[in-house]
Protein backbone atom coordinates (compact mmCIF):
# COMPACT_ATOMS: atom_id res chain seq x y z
CA UNK A 1 0.00 0.00 0.00
CA UNK A 2 1.04 3.14 -0.89
CA UNK A 3 1.04 6.41 1.00
CA UNK A 4 1.20 10.11 0.61
CA UNK A 5 3.16 12.47 1.55
CA UNK A 6 3.98 16.72 1.03
CA UNK A 7 7.40 17.05 -0.52
CA UNK A 8 8.49 20.63 0.17
CA UNK A 9 11.87 21.29 -1.25
CA UNK A 10 13.60 24.82 -1.29
CA UNK A 11 16.74 26.19 -2.62
CA UNK A 12 18.84 28.03 -5.28
CA UNK A 13 16.77 28.29 -8.86
CA UNK A 14 18.91 26.52 -11.52
CA UNK A 15 18.00 25.07 -14.69
CA UNK A 16 16.48 21.41 -15.25
CA UNK A 17 15.98 21.09 -11.45
CA UNK A 18 11.99 19.75 -11.48
CA UNK A 19 13.22 17.58 -14.18
CA UNK A 20 15.79 15.90 -11.91
CA UNK A 21 13.18 15.76 -8.97
CA UNK A 22 10.86 13.95 -11.11
CA UNK A 23 13.03 11.76 -12.95
CA UNK A 24 13.75 10.48 -9.53
CA UNK A 25 10.29 10.17 -7.93
CA UNK A 26 9.56 8.10 -10.90
CA UNK A 27 12.12 5.85 -10.78
CA UNK A 28 10.95 4.96 -7.41
CA UNK A 29 7.67 4.10 -8.44
CA UNK A 30 6.08 7.42 -6.77
CA UNK A 31 3.23 8.46 -7.89
CA UNK A 32 2.47 12.90 -8.33
CA UNK A 33 -1.03 14.48 -7.34
CA UNK A 34 -0.97 18.19 -7.31
CA UNK A 35 2.14 20.24 -7.34
CA UNK A 36 3.03 23.76 -7.08
CA UNK A 37 6.16 25.42 -8.17
CA UNK A 38 7.10 28.70 -7.43
CA UNK A 39 10.02 31.12 -8.05
CA UNK A 40 10.44 33.77 -5.35
CA UNK A 41 13.24 36.25 -5.06
CA UNK A 42 15.04 34.05 -7.40
CA UNK A 43 14.60 30.90 -5.08
CA UNK A 44 13.11 27.97 -6.60
CA UNK A 45 10.70 26.03 -4.23
CA UNK A 46 8.20 23.66 -4.87
CA UNK A 47 5.19 21.66 -3.13
CA UNK A 48 4.62 18.12 -4.73
CA UNK A 49 1.77 15.58 -3.53
CA UNK A 50 3.75 12.42 -4.11
CA UNK A 51 2.43 9.18 -3.08
CA UNK A 52 5.25 6.29 -2.30
CA UNK A 53 5.36 2.76 -0.70
CA UNK A 54 7.69 3.39 1.99
CA UNK A 55 7.67 6.09 5.13
CA UNK A 56 8.97 9.33 5.19
CA UNK A 57 12.53 8.44 6.30
CA UNK A 58 12.53 5.88 3.15
CA UNK A 59 11.64 8.63 0.65
CA UNK A 60 14.02 11.38 1.86
CA UNK A 61 16.99 8.91 1.52
CA UNK A 62 15.74 8.20 -2.43
CA UNK A 63 15.72 11.57 -2.84
CA UNK A 64 19.44 12.44 -1.09
CA UNK A 65 21.23 12.13 -4.17
CA UNK A 66 19.08 14.86 -6.02
CA UNK A 67 18.58 17.21 -3.20
CA UNK A 68 22.59 17.30 -2.40
CA UNK A 69 23.57 17.24 -6.00
CA UNK A 70 21.38 20.49 -6.23
CA UNK A 71 21.67 21.76 -2.30
CA UNK A 72 17.73 21.26 -2.10
CA UNK A 73 16.42 21.69 1.50
CA UNK A 74 14.05 18.99 2.04
CA UNK A 75 10.68 18.75 4.03
CA UNK A 76 8.30 15.49 4.04
CA UNK A 77 4.87 15.58 5.80
CA UNK A 78 2.96 12.04 5.67
CA UNK A 79 -0.63 14.06 4.33
CA UNK A 80 -4.15 12.54 4.03
CA UNK A 81 -4.59 13.18 0.26
CA UNK A 82 -7.90 14.53 -0.69
CA UNK A 83 -7.56 14.70 -4.82
CA UNK A 84 -11.18 15.21 -6.63
CA UNK A 85 -12.56 16.90 -4.38
CA UNK A 86 -11.65 21.34 -6.07
CA UNK A 87 -13.70 23.80 -4.24
CA UNK A 88 -14.61 26.32 -7.02
CA UNK A 89 -14.05 29.74 -6.14
CA UNK A 90 -16.46 32.28 -6.40
CA UNK A 91 -14.67 35.45 -5.78
CA UNK A 92 -11.72 36.95 -7.18
CA UNK A 93 -9.45 39.87 -5.49
CA UNK A 94 -7.12 41.94 -7.13
CA UNK A 95 -4.71 44.22 -4.85
CA UNK A 96 -1.98 46.62 -6.00
CA UNK A 97 -0.69 49.55 -4.18
CA UNK A 98 2.43 50.75 -2.83
CA UNK A 99 4.59 48.56 -1.09
CA UNK A 100 4.32 48.42 2.53
CA UNK A 101 4.40 46.13 5.67
CA UNK A 102 0.70 45.31 6.93
CA UNK A 103 -0.85 45.31 3.52
CA UNK A 104 -1.28 41.63 3.22
CA UNK A 105 -2.62 41.36 6.66
CA UNK A 106 -4.83 44.44 6.56
CA UNK A 107 -6.47 43.23 3.35
CA UNK A 108 -7.17 39.08 4.26
CA UNK A 109 -8.26 39.79 7.72
CA UNK A 110 -10.47 42.39 6.46
CA UNK A 111 -11.89 39.75 4.30
CA UNK A 112 -11.83 36.56 6.45
CA UNK A 113 -13.94 38.27 8.71
CA UNK A 114 -16.09 38.92 6.36
CA UNK A 115 -16.59 35.62 5.44
CA UNK A 116 -14.18 34.68 2.44
CA UNK A 117 -12.13 31.31 2.82
CA UNK A 118 -9.20 32.10 0.68
CA UNK A 119 -8.64 29.22 -1.89
CA UNK A 120 -5.90 30.81 -3.50
CA UNK A 121 -3.64 33.67 -2.93
CA UNK A 122 -0.65 34.56 -4.72
CA UNK A 123 1.84 37.94 -4.49
CA UNK A 124 4.10 39.94 -5.66
CA UNK A 125 6.67 42.75 -5.97
CA UNK A 126 6.78 44.78 -8.95
CA UNK A 127 7.67 48.45 -9.87
CA UNK A 128 11.43 49.59 -9.03
CA UNK A 129 13.78 49.87 -5.70
CA UNK A 130 12.50 52.94 -4.71
CA UNK A 131 9.18 52.86 -5.96
CA UNK A 132 7.97 49.03 -5.54
CA UNK A 133 4.35 48.03 -6.33
CA UNK A 134 2.69 45.44 -4.80
CA UNK A 135 0.33 43.17 -6.67
CA UNK A 136 -1.52 40.42 -4.52
CA UNK A 137 -4.29 38.14 -6.38
CA UNK A 138 -6.71 36.20 -3.97
CA UNK A 139 -9.14 33.47 -4.83
CA UNK A 140 -11.87 32.07 -2.65
CA UNK A 141 -15.33 30.80 -1.81
CA UNK A 142 -17.35 33.98 -0.33
CA UNK A 143 -19.29 32.12 2.42
CA UNK A 144 -21.39 34.67 3.90
CA UNK A 145 -22.30 36.16 0.28
CA UNK A 146 -20.49 38.84 -1.93
CA UNK A 147 -21.81 42.08 -0.10
CA UNK A 148 -20.34 42.03 3.39
CA UNK A 149 -16.94 41.65 0.89
CA UNK A 150 -18.15 44.19 -1.06
CA UNK A 151 -18.69 46.73 2.23
CA UNK A 152 -15.17 45.17 3.97
CA UNK A 153 -13.11 46.42 0.51
CA UNK A 154 -14.77 49.75 0.35
CA UNK A 155 -13.24 50.12 4.08
CA UNK A 156 -9.60 49.07 3.27
CA UNK A 157 -10.06 50.98 -0.26
CA UNK A 158 -7.62 54.18 -0.10
CA UNK A 159 -5.38 56.09 -1.87
CA UNK A 160 -2.63 53.77 -0.93
CA UNK A 161 -4.29 50.25 -1.96
CA UNK A 162 -6.40 49.89 -4.88
CA UNK A 163 -8.53 46.77 -4.09
CA UNK A 164 -11.05 45.14 -6.95
CA UNK A 165 -13.50 42.38 -6.32
CA UNK A 166 -14.71 40.39 -9.32
CA UNK A 167 -17.55 37.51 -8.80
CA UNK A 168 -16.00 34.75 -10.56
CA UNK A 169 -18.65 32.43 -12.60
CA UNK A 170 -18.17 29.62 -13.33
CA UNK A 171 -19.19 28.08 -16.46
CA UNK A 172 -19.69 24.23 -16.55
CA UNK A 173 -21.17 23.12 -19.55
CA UNK B 1 -37.57 10.57 -21.05
CA UNK B 2 -33.82 9.06 -20.18
CA UNK B 3 -30.66 10.54 -19.31
CA UNK B 4 -27.58 9.29 -21.03
CA UNK B 5 -24.22 8.54 -19.25
CA UNK B 6 -21.09 11.73 -19.81
CA UNK B 7 -18.47 10.59 -21.85
CA UNK B 8 -15.11 11.42 -20.05
CA UNK B 9 -11.58 12.78 -21.22
CA UNK B 10 -9.54 10.96 -22.87
CA UNK B 11 -12.50 9.34 -25.04
CA UNK B 12 -11.70 9.56 -28.69
CA UNK B 13 -14.95 10.47 -29.48
CA UNK B 14 -14.85 13.51 -27.36
CA UNK B 15 -12.04 14.31 -30.14
CA UNK B 16 -14.14 13.72 -33.50
CA UNK B 17 -15.70 16.28 -35.67
CA UNK B 18 -19.22 15.47 -35.26
CA UNK B 19 -21.45 15.22 -38.57
CA UNK B 20 -24.32 17.74 -39.74
CA UNK B 21 -27.45 16.81 -39.29
CA UNK B 22 -29.76 15.38 -42.37
CA UNK B 23 -32.72 14.71 -40.62
CA UNK B 24 -35.27 16.45 -38.90
CA UNK B 25 -37.49 13.41 -37.60
CA UNK B 26 -39.31 12.00 -34.67
CA UNK B 27 -35.90 9.95 -33.59
CA UNK B 28 -34.04 13.72 -33.62
CA UNK B 29 -36.63 15.43 -31.04
CA UNK B 30 -36.99 12.35 -29.02
CA UNK B 31 -32.85 12.12 -28.59
CA UNK B 32 -33.54 15.95 -28.10
CA UNK B 33 -35.51 15.42 -25.04
CA UNK B 34 -33.41 12.65 -23.96
CA UNK B 35 -30.38 15.10 -24.46
CA UNK B 36 -31.91 18.13 -22.32
CA UNK B 37 -32.75 15.92 -19.58
CA UNK B 38 -29.12 14.85 -19.30
CA UNK B 39 -27.83 18.31 -18.90
CA UNK B 40 -30.28 19.36 -16.81
CA UNK B 41 -29.15 16.27 -14.51
CA UNK B 42 -25.52 17.55 -14.83
CA UNK B 43 -22.79 19.29 -12.43
CA UNK B 44 -23.30 22.75 -14.53
CA UNK B 45 -26.89 22.33 -16.39
CA UNK B 46 -26.35 25.16 -18.67
CA UNK B 47 -24.93 23.13 -21.55
CA UNK B 48 -24.57 19.67 -23.64
CA UNK B 49 -23.60 18.72 -26.96
CA UNK B 50 -24.29 15.92 -28.66
CA UNK B 51 -20.51 13.82 -28.86
CA UNK B 52 -20.71 14.52 -24.60
CA UNK B 53 -22.77 11.13 -24.76
CA UNK B 54 -21.12 9.36 -28.03
CA UNK B 55 -23.07 10.75 -30.83
CA UNK B 56 -21.68 12.36 -33.27
CA UNK B 57 -23.73 14.82 -34.55
CA UNK B 58 -24.05 18.54 -34.83
CA UNK B 59 -26.32 19.05 -31.59
CA UNK B 60 -26.16 20.94 -29.01
CA UNK B 61 -28.14 22.60 -25.91
CA UNK B 62 -27.76 25.58 -24.60
CA UNK B 63 -29.77 26.92 -21.61
CA UNK B 64 -28.23 29.56 -18.98
CA UNK B 65 -31.34 30.41 -17.38
CA UNK B 66 -30.22 29.10 -14.35
CA UNK B 67 -27.15 31.25 -14.07
CA UNK B 68 -29.22 34.03 -14.82
CA UNK B 69 -31.97 33.36 -11.61
CA UNK B 70 -28.14 33.63 -9.69
CA UNK B 71 -27.16 36.75 -10.93
CA UNK B 72 -27.47 39.85 -9.31
CA UNK B 73 -29.61 42.62 -9.67
CA UNK B 74 -26.82 45.15 -10.65
CA UNK B 75 -25.19 42.52 -12.71
CA UNK B 76 -27.87 40.87 -14.93
CA UNK B 77 -27.40 38.25 -16.90
CA UNK B 78 -28.89 38.35 -20.30
CA UNK B 79 -29.91 35.08 -22.09
CA UNK B 80 -32.79 33.49 -24.21
CA UNK B 81 -33.67 30.83 -22.42
CA UNK B 82 -33.40 27.18 -23.68
CA UNK B 83 -31.50 27.30 -27.49
CA UNK B 84 -31.61 24.06 -29.46
CA UNK B 85 -28.58 24.23 -32.13
CA UNK B 86 -28.75 22.04 -34.55
CA UNK B 87 -25.69 21.96 -37.25
CA UNK B 88 -24.76 25.46 -35.42
CA UNK B 89 -22.65 28.16 -37.32
CA UNK B 90 -20.95 31.35 -35.51
CA UNK B 91 -21.15 33.96 -38.23
CA UNK B 92 -19.92 37.03 -36.02
CA UNK B 93 -17.59 37.73 -33.55
CA UNK B 94 -16.76 40.68 -31.41
CA UNK B 95 -14.13 41.19 -28.45
CA UNK B 96 -12.51 38.88 -26.27
CA UNK B 97 -13.32 38.08 -22.51
CA UNK B 98 -11.17 35.47 -20.23
CA UNK B 99 -13.48 33.98 -17.83
CA UNK B 100 -13.93 30.50 -16.00
CA UNK B 101 -14.55 27.20 -17.36
CA UNK B 102 -15.32 23.63 -16.25
CA UNK B 103 -16.92 21.06 -18.68
CA UNK B 104 -18.85 17.56 -17.84
CA UNK B 105 -16.49 15.59 -19.83
CA UNK B 106 -13.54 16.82 -17.49
CA UNK B 107 -14.85 16.46 -14.38
CA UNK B 108 -12.85 18.58 -11.16
CA UNK B 109 -11.13 20.90 -13.22
CA UNK B 110 -11.56 24.33 -14.24
CA UNK B 111 -9.27 26.64 -15.59
CA UNK B 112 -9.36 30.37 -17.79
CA UNK B 113 -10.51 30.30 -21.54
CA UNK B 114 -10.42 33.17 -23.54
CA UNK B 115 -14.15 33.42 -25.67
CA UNK B 116 -15.52 36.05 -27.71
CA UNK B 117 -17.91 38.25 -25.81
CA UNK B 118 -20.35 38.27 -28.23
CA UNK B 119 -21.44 36.66 -31.18
CA UNK B 120 -24.03 35.87 -33.84
CA UNK B 121 -24.67 32.38 -35.23
CA UNK B 122 -27.40 30.49 -37.56
CA UNK B 123 -28.37 27.31 -35.85
CA UNK B 124 -31.97 24.83 -37.04
CA UNK B 125 -34.51 23.93 -34.50
CA UNK B 126 -36.35 20.61 -33.46
CA UNK B 127 -38.17 21.26 -36.74
CA UNK B 128 -35.04 22.14 -38.82
CA UNK B 129 -36.18 25.47 -39.38
CA UNK B 130 -33.17 27.99 -39.38
CA UNK B 131 -32.64 30.73 -36.47
CA UNK B 132 -30.28 33.42 -36.06
CA UNK B 133 -29.41 34.31 -32.36
CA UNK B 134 -27.08 37.05 -30.76
CA UNK B 135 -25.44 35.99 -27.68
CA UNK B 136 -23.10 37.64 -25.11
CA UNK B 137 -21.68 37.21 -21.99
CA UNK B 138 -22.22 34.14 -20.23
CA UNK B 139 -24.42 33.06 -23.09
CA UNK B 140 -21.74 33.22 -25.31
CA UNK B 141 -19.20 31.53 -23.43
CA UNK B 142 -21.65 28.43 -23.26
CA UNK B 143 -22.26 28.34 -27.08
CA UNK B 144 -18.90 28.56 -27.77
CA UNK B 145 -18.02 25.87 -25.27
CA UNK B 146 -20.82 23.39 -27.02
CA UNK B 147 -19.84 24.79 -30.68
CA UNK B 148 -15.98 23.58 -29.37
CA UNK B 149 -17.44 20.16 -28.66
CA UNK B 150 -18.72 19.30 -32.01
CA UNK B 151 -15.63 20.23 -33.11
CA UNK B 152 -13.86 17.86 -31.20
CA UNK B 153 -12.56 20.55 -28.50
CA UNK B 154 -11.90 20.76 -24.80
CA UNK B 155 -11.76 23.78 -23.06
CA UNK B 156 -7.99 22.07 -21.52
CA UNK B 157 -7.35 22.96 -25.57
CA UNK B 158 -7.60 26.48 -25.31
CA UNK B 159 -6.24 26.94 -21.30
CA UNK B 160 -4.42 30.32 -20.54
CA UNK B 161 -2.43 30.83 -17.03
CA UNK B 162 -5.00 30.46 -13.91
CA UNK B 163 -2.35 32.75 -12.55
CA UNK B 164 -1.79 36.41 -12.86
CA UNK B 165 -4.96 37.00 -15.15
CA UNK B 166 -6.11 40.41 -15.01
CA UNK B 167 -9.65 39.78 -14.13
CA UNK B 168 -11.09 43.23 -14.53
CA UNK B 169 -14.55 43.65 -15.27
CA UNK B 170 -16.24 46.11 -17.82
CA UNK B 171 -18.55 46.74 -14.94
CA UNK B 172 -16.64 48.09 -12.24
ZN1 LIG C 1 -18.07 20.63 -22.10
Amino acid sequence: MSNWFMLTLVGKDRAGIVAQITTTLFENNCNLGEASMMRLGGNFSIMLMVSYQGDAKALKNRLAPVTDRLALKIHIDAIEAKLHQHVIPDVRISVLGADRAGIVSQVTSALSDAGLDILDLESDVGGSQDKPLYIMHIEGRAIKGIEPLESAITQIRSNKIDVHLSPIETMIA
Amino acid sequence: MTTYEIIKYPDERLKSIAEPVGKFDDNLRKFLVDLEATMYAGPGGVGIAAPQIGKNQRIAIVDVSSMAKRARKNRPLKHQGKMVLINPEIIEWEGMAIGREGCMSVPDYTGNVIRAEKITLNAYNAKGEQQSYTCEGFEARAVQHEIDHLDGLLFIDRLVSRRNDLFRRKTK
